[in-house]
């Protein structure tokens, strides 16, 4: 069959692809200089995306930070070991090396009656208030470091203690951390759900973008498909505009995640000062950073091949 | 190059455009195809490019049955045929050149292959120190050529003109018909529909006249 006729045979394969390559070369490039022809529409349309895209980011840093918080103590729990009041010091500092060496324990610190009630002074504010009591209101304590979060352990240990006359109170602060646990996971989930939704919702608008830059080309694309051109042709350009407005779309919402991280990051260290805990906010690291470029060029391709995919066939030669 | 065999063609609402077509034109003939508006030239020139289908009847374009191509061949099907219109369809956002050098990008040139035959193809048609203007500065006449050069680019075997000189006076009908014949003359087989029967019996060609649907009649080449 003389289907592709003169024209075609005349081009060897190698020029072929090379011409595609060159073609993709120039689309990507025109695309490009077409958006940034009309610089204030483009910027709006990144930052449409941007913003959805930041969204999400911004909350999952945040989450980010507040994992690498409860680590930092360890994941392991605390128990606090209150004694009776007349327990003396002596007795104190002897079960305080008892416990020591029970198995599922790490270490052991003993804080004196007298080291905090001074603690408490310094930092409650009531000092004054605190030095017109007769005596002090405080028992000496035990912190324990568990080795393990195996909960039978711990509570085998828990049991243990509250049968030693010398201790009259055991707080064990695993309650606290299965409920950041919790917390924690809530928080992945609402995260991947408004990332879902906005991403759904920026894919749409990319279409709706492409749509309108689809139908302002209506009469090239009858042009194109009148002299030969094929539908991945004619849809090369619509998807590498979509690919620029992903692109800028993530540079936005990276810029938008590390700006408000900068912003959040001073007041928050203040906060965290005040708890005795030295914070430093973290960003973003390099694969977050990679995967959002990536998401950004995968809406926007997904949103322009949508759009695409349903105007195009509808554009024929007339 | 171009068989019709029997074809007819109904557009929805049970208009027929065509009923039992039948003709021929041989590799390197040139026909003049006329007859009244709404007569049918239109669909039989949308038959032979594939934008529409026959109802009846086959259609062979350079020995191709095109009842038996695919939807995803068509593009190969069009890039062997220049097509030619009465507003010629120039995209106002690009120069003369890029207008001229579509065709090719389509096909897959490499760019120092497309700037020798848009610059060869511009200079058949007398616009060779125009490629880097806007279409929209140049007249009617000027514009048309723009798309007689965009339609012969690609070298095709075949080229097609609806009604090319409807917009253009007298004399500049007369060049780019002329046009059309030096391209003949080099062995492209071209077809050009038109209601200017002055301009047919001047040059001398094979007349197929449409009316109403039908090819009635079938003239001889008349010399002069």
């Amino acid at each position: 069959m003389k289907l592709s006729g003169a024209t075609v045979t005349e081009l060897g394969r190698r020029d072929r692809l090379g011409a595609w390559f060159a073609h993709h070369r120039l689309v990507a490039v025109s695309t490009l200089r077409g958006l940034l022809a009309s610089p204030v529409a483009s910027l709006m349309t990144w930052l449409v995306i941007g913003i959805a895209l930041a969204l999400p980011a911004i909350l999952y840093v945040l989450l980010q930070n507040v994992s690498a918080l409860s680590g930092q103590g360890g994941s392991t729990p605390r128990a606090s070991l209150f004694l009776v009041q007349s327990a003396t010091i002596e007795e104190a500092q002897q079960l305080t090396r008892n416990i020591g060496q029970q198995g599922g324990v790490e270490r052991t610190a003993f804080i004196s009656a007298t080291d905090a009630l001074a603690e408490f002074q310094e930092r409650s504010g009531f000092g004054d208030v605190l030095r017109t009591l007769e005596r002090n209101p405080l028992p000496h304590l035990i912190e324990v470091t568990l080795s393990t979060a195996d909960p039978p352990v711990i509570s085998g240990l828990v049991e243990e203690w509250r049968g030693i006359g010398l201790i009259e109170r055991v707080s064990v602060d695993r309650q606290w951390l299965e409920r950041l646990e919790a917390l924690l996971n809530f928080g992945k989930r609402l995260v991947a759900a408004l990332g879902l939704v906005l991403g759904a919702g920026a894919v749409l608008i990319m279409g709706n973008i492409i749509r309108l830059t689809i139908l302002n080309r209506r009469e090239e694309i009858e042009i194109i498909k009148l002299f030969g051109g094929t539908n991945a042709f004619v849809r090369r350009p619509f998807l590498y505009s979509g690919f620029w407005y992903g692109i800028g779309g993530a540079l936005c919402a990276l810029l938008l995640v590390q700006g408000s991280i900068m912003f959040l990051a001073t007041p928050l260290r203040v906060v965290a000062q005040s708890y005795r805990n030295e914070f430093v906010l973290q960003g973003l690291d390099w694969g977050a950073a990679l995967l959002l470029c990536s998401t950004g060029i995968l809406l926007g391709v997904l949103g322009a091949a949508l759009a695409v995919g349903r105007h195009l066939s509808e554009i024929r030669p007339r | 190059m171009i068989r019709f065999d029997e074809v007819s063609k109904r557009y929805p609402g049970g208009i027929e455009a065509l009923s039992r077509v039948s003709f021929e034109l041989a590799e390197g003939e040139m026909v003049f195809l006329t007859g009244h508006s709404g007569a049918g030239k239109s669909t039989l020139m949308k038959l032979v490019i594939l934008i529409e289908r026959t109802s009846q009847g086959q259609v062979f374009v350079n020995g191709a049955n095109l009842n038996r191509i695919p939807v995803r061949q068509i593009p190969a099907i069009r890039r062997n045929i220049g097509v030619v219109f009465q507003n010629p369809h120039l995209l106002f956002d690009r120069s003369v050149f890029d207008n001229v050098a579509l065709p090719l990008t389509i096909s897959g040139f490499g760019p120092r292959e497309v700037g020798r035959r848009v610059r060869a193809a511009l200079s058949k048609v007398g616009l060779a120190d125009k490629e880097r203007m806007r279409p929209v500065t140049l007249s009617g006449g000027e514009q048309q050529r723009v798309g007689i050069a965009r339609a012969v680019v690609n070298k095709p075997a075949l080229l097609l003109a609806d009604e090319p000189t409807g917009n253009l006076d007298p004399d500049l009908s007369q060049e780019v018909i002329n046009l059309f014949a030096q391209f003949n003359q080099v062995g492209v087989s071209v077809m050009i529909a038109t209601h200017d029967l002055g301009l047919v019996e001047r040059m001398g060609k094979r007349e197929l006249v449409l009316r109403q649907g039908q090819l009635t009649e079938h003239r001889p080449v008349r010399l002069i």
